[in-house]
C-alpha cells in the first residue's frame, strides 16, 4: 500500500495500519486484504455481483469490522454489493467508507450498496465516511445505497459523513423496522465549489414500539447544491423524529422536502427543518472574543458539523 | 482607561432618523462604573458602540489613549475589550467547553473550564459538554455568557444588564464575580444595570436619559438622589 492509499484509509477509517478484528480492504476493484475472525466471517458473494457477504454471529460482543474502499485510478467506475447478516443478539461496530483520489481528467465513481439484515435484539453501529481528493479535473462520484431491515427489538445507529472532495453524490437510505426496533441516523455533509449532494431517506415503522430518529446537518458553501428528501411512514404504535438543519453560504442552494405519513392513529411523527445563513449575532459573539469574521465562521461550521 | 468624547448615534427609523445618543462624553477609569437610566435611554447602544458592534455617527472613543473609533469588533477585543451580551447567543454544535476555550484564546483543560463554570454557579460536570443551544434555559445561557468574559479576563469588561435572566442565582454571587474579576485583571468593569444592589458597588454612576448624560459622579454623589427621587424607571428595586 502506498502513501496515497494510506492517506485515504486514514481519512475514511482512521486507520494507521491493518485494523484489529475482521476487515476487508478493497483497492481499485481488487481485494487488498481480508481477515475473518471466529465470530465474523467475510466471504465473496455467492452471486456474480462484485462485493462481499459479512456474517456476524450472535456470539459477537463489541467486535468491529472494517470494510474501506480506496480508489486511486481515474476513469474507474464500480458498483459493489455488500450484504451484512447480523444474527440475533450480536453487538458489532461496522466501519465502512470510500476514499477516491482522482488525479486524472475522467470521472471515478463508486456506488456501494449495503444491505443489513439485523436479527432480533442485535445492536449495530455503522459508521461511513466519504472523502475525495485529487488535483485533476476528473470528478469523484459516490452514490451509496443503504438498505436496512431491523428485526424485533434490534437497534442500528448510522453515522454518515461527507466532508470533502465528493463532487456528486446521491445517498439513498431505506429502512424497515419491526416491533420495538430502533433506528438512529446522524448525517453530516459539507459541500463547496460546484458539488452536488442529494440525500434520500425512507423509513417504514411497521411494528409497535418501533422508533426512528434521523438528524441531518449540512453546510452548503460557494456554488454547491444540496437536496434533502425524507419520508417516515408510521404504520403502527410508533414514534418517528427527523430534523434537517442546513447552513447556507455564498451562492449555494438547498432544498429540503420532508414528508411524514401516519397510517395509524397511534403513530407519533415529528419533523423539524431549518435552512439559513450563519446568524450575524453568532459571528459577532465570537468576534467579541477576538476571532476574525472568517475564524468565527470556521468555528461555527466546525461545531455544527462535529 | 476608556474615554468617550462627544458620542452621537442616529439610527434609521423608517424614513426618518432617530437620535439615540447625543453628545455623550465620559471616562471609565475606576474599577466599577455603572451606567443606569430608563429603558430606551440609549444605554445598550452605548455598550455596543464601545464593543465596536455599532459605529457612532459622531464622536471618538479612546482606549488607553489610542483612538479605537475606526477599529473592528475583533481588533477591539484583541486590545482588551470584553463584552457580555444582554441576550446571549445560542450556537448549535458548539459546546460550553468550546465556547469558553475560544474566549480564553487557548485550549483549556477540563479543570480550567470547570473553574470558570463554578465561578458562575454552574455545576461543571453537567454543562461542560452541553451544546450552547436552545436546550439551555435563559438563566443558564446568561451565566455561561458571563463565564466567557471571565475566561477572557481583559482590561475593560462591559456587562449589558448582567442581572437580566439570572433567575435563581443570587445577586451576591454576581457581585462576587465582578470583584474576583477585578482582583484578577486590575482592569475596569463597566456595568449597565437597573439594580440598586449592583449600583451599590459602583465607584461611579452615570445616569443616561433621553440619549444624554444626566448625571455623572461618585456613588455617594449620585445614588442618594436616585433613591430619594426614585428616578424609576431608572431604578428597579
Amino acid at each position: 500500500m502506498d502513501e496515497l492509499e494510506k492517506m485515504l484509509l486514514l481519512e475514511i477509517a482512521d486507520l494507521h495500519k491493518v485494523p484489529d478484528g475482521a476487515y476487508n480492504i478493497r483497492k481499485n476493484g481488487e481485494a487488498d486484504g481480508r481477515r475473518s475472525t471466529p465470530h465474523i466471517r467475510i466471504e465473496p458473494r455467492r452471486d456474480a455481483k462484485a462485493g462481499i457477504d459479512i456474517f456476524v454471529s450472535g456470539e459477537t460482543k463489541g467486535e468491529s469490522v472494517h470494510i474501506p474502499v480506496v480508489i486511486t485510478e481515474t476513469d474507474y467506475k464500480e458498483k459493489v454489493y455488500n450484504d451484512f447478516y447480523i444474527e440475533d443478539g450480536a453487538d458489532v461496530l461496522i466501519i465502512a467508507g470510500c476514499g477516491i483520489h482522482n488525479c486524472g481528467q475522467a470521472t471515478s465513481e463508486h456506488s456501494g450498496i449495503h444491505t443489513f439484515h439485523v436479527g432480533k435484539n442485535a445492536r449495530v453501529r455503522y459508521v461511513e465516511k466519504h472523502y475525495g481528493s485529487g488535483e485533476g479535473g476528473g470528478e469523484n462520484v459516490m452514490d451509496p445505497t443503504t438498505d436496512i431491515r431491523l428485526g424485533e427489538h434490534s437497534r442500528l445507529e448510522m453515522e454518515t459523513t461527507q466532508i470533502k472532495g465528493v463532487d456528486s453524490t446521491v445517498r439513498t437510505t431505506r429502512a424497515v423496522l419491526e416491533a420495538g426496533a430502533e433506528l438512529v441516523i446522524r448525517e453530516k455533509i459539507y459541500t463547496h465549489g460546484r458539488q452536488y449532494a442529494k440525500t434520500d431517506f425512507s423509513v417504514q415503522l411497521n411494528g409497535d414500539g418501533a422508533g426512528a430518529d434521523v438528524v441531518s446537518r449540512s453546510v452548503a458553501a460557494e456554488q454547491s447544491r444540496q437536496e434533502f428528501t425524507l419520508r417516515i411512514d408510521g404504520n403502527g404504535r410508533c414514534h418517528g423524529h427527523s430534523e434537517c438543519d442546513a447552513i447556507i453560504m455564498d451562492d449555494a442552494k438547498v432544498v429540503a422536502i420532508p414528508a411524514l405519513a401516519a397510517n395509524s392513529v397511534d403513530a407519533e411523527l415529528i419533523h423539524e427543518a431549518a435552512i439559513g445563513k450563519i446568524a450575524g449575532e453568532q459571528l459577532l459573539k465570537l468576534m467579541t472574543l477576538g476571532l476574525t469574521e472568517q475564524e468565527a465562521e470556521e468555528q461555527i461550521i466546525k461545531g455544527f458539523l462535529s | 482607561m476608556l474615554e468617550l468624547r462627544h458620542i452621537g448615534f442616529v439610527a434609521a427609523d423608517g424614513d426618518a432618523n432617530k437620535e439615540i445618543l447625543d453628545d455623550v462624553s465620559l471616562t471609565v477609569n475606576e474599577p466599577f462604573v455603572a451606567i443606569t437610566g430608563p429603558n430606551g435611554s440609549g444605554k445598550s447602544t452605548l455598550a455596543k458602540i464601545i464593543a465596536g458592534i455599532l459605529t457612532p455617527t459622531e464622536g471618538k472613543i479612546f482606549l488607553d489613549g489610542e483612538d479605537i473609533t475606526g477599529l473592528s469588533v475583533t481588533e477591539r477585543a484583541r486590545r482588551g475589550i470584553s463584552y457580555a451580551f444582554q441576550q446571549p447567543v445560542r450556537f448549535k454544535g458548539l459546546t460550553v467547553k468550546d465556547l469558553i476555550s475560544l474566549a480564553a484564546g487557548k485550549k483549556l483543560t477540563v479543570s480550567e473550564v470547570c473553574g470558570f463554570l463554578s465561578e458562575v454557579g454552574l455545576c461543571a460536570r453537567d454543562y461542560i459538554d452541553r451544546e450552547v443551544n436552545a436546550s439551555l434555559s435563559g438563566g443558564e445561557l446568561k451565566r455561561i455568557e458571563i463565564a466567557t468574559v471571565l475566561a477572557r479576563s481583559k482590561g475593560l469588561t462591559v456587562f449589558d444588564e448582567p442581572e437580566a435572566g439570572i433567575d435563581l442565582w443570587s445577586f451576591q454571587s454576581l457581585i462576587s464575580v465582578f470583584e474576583k474579576m477585578h482582583a484578577r485583571t486590575k482592569g475596569n468593569i463597566l456595568i449597565i444595570s437597573h439594580q440598586e444592589r449592583i449600583l451599590n458597588i459602583a465607584d461611579r454612576i452615570v445616569v443616561i436619559a433621553g440619549g444624554r448624560v444626566q448625571k455623572d459622579g461618585t456613588r455617594e454623589e449620585v445614588l442618594p438622589g436616585l433613591l430619594a427621587g426614585r428616578m424609576c424607571p431608572a431604578l428597579q428595586g
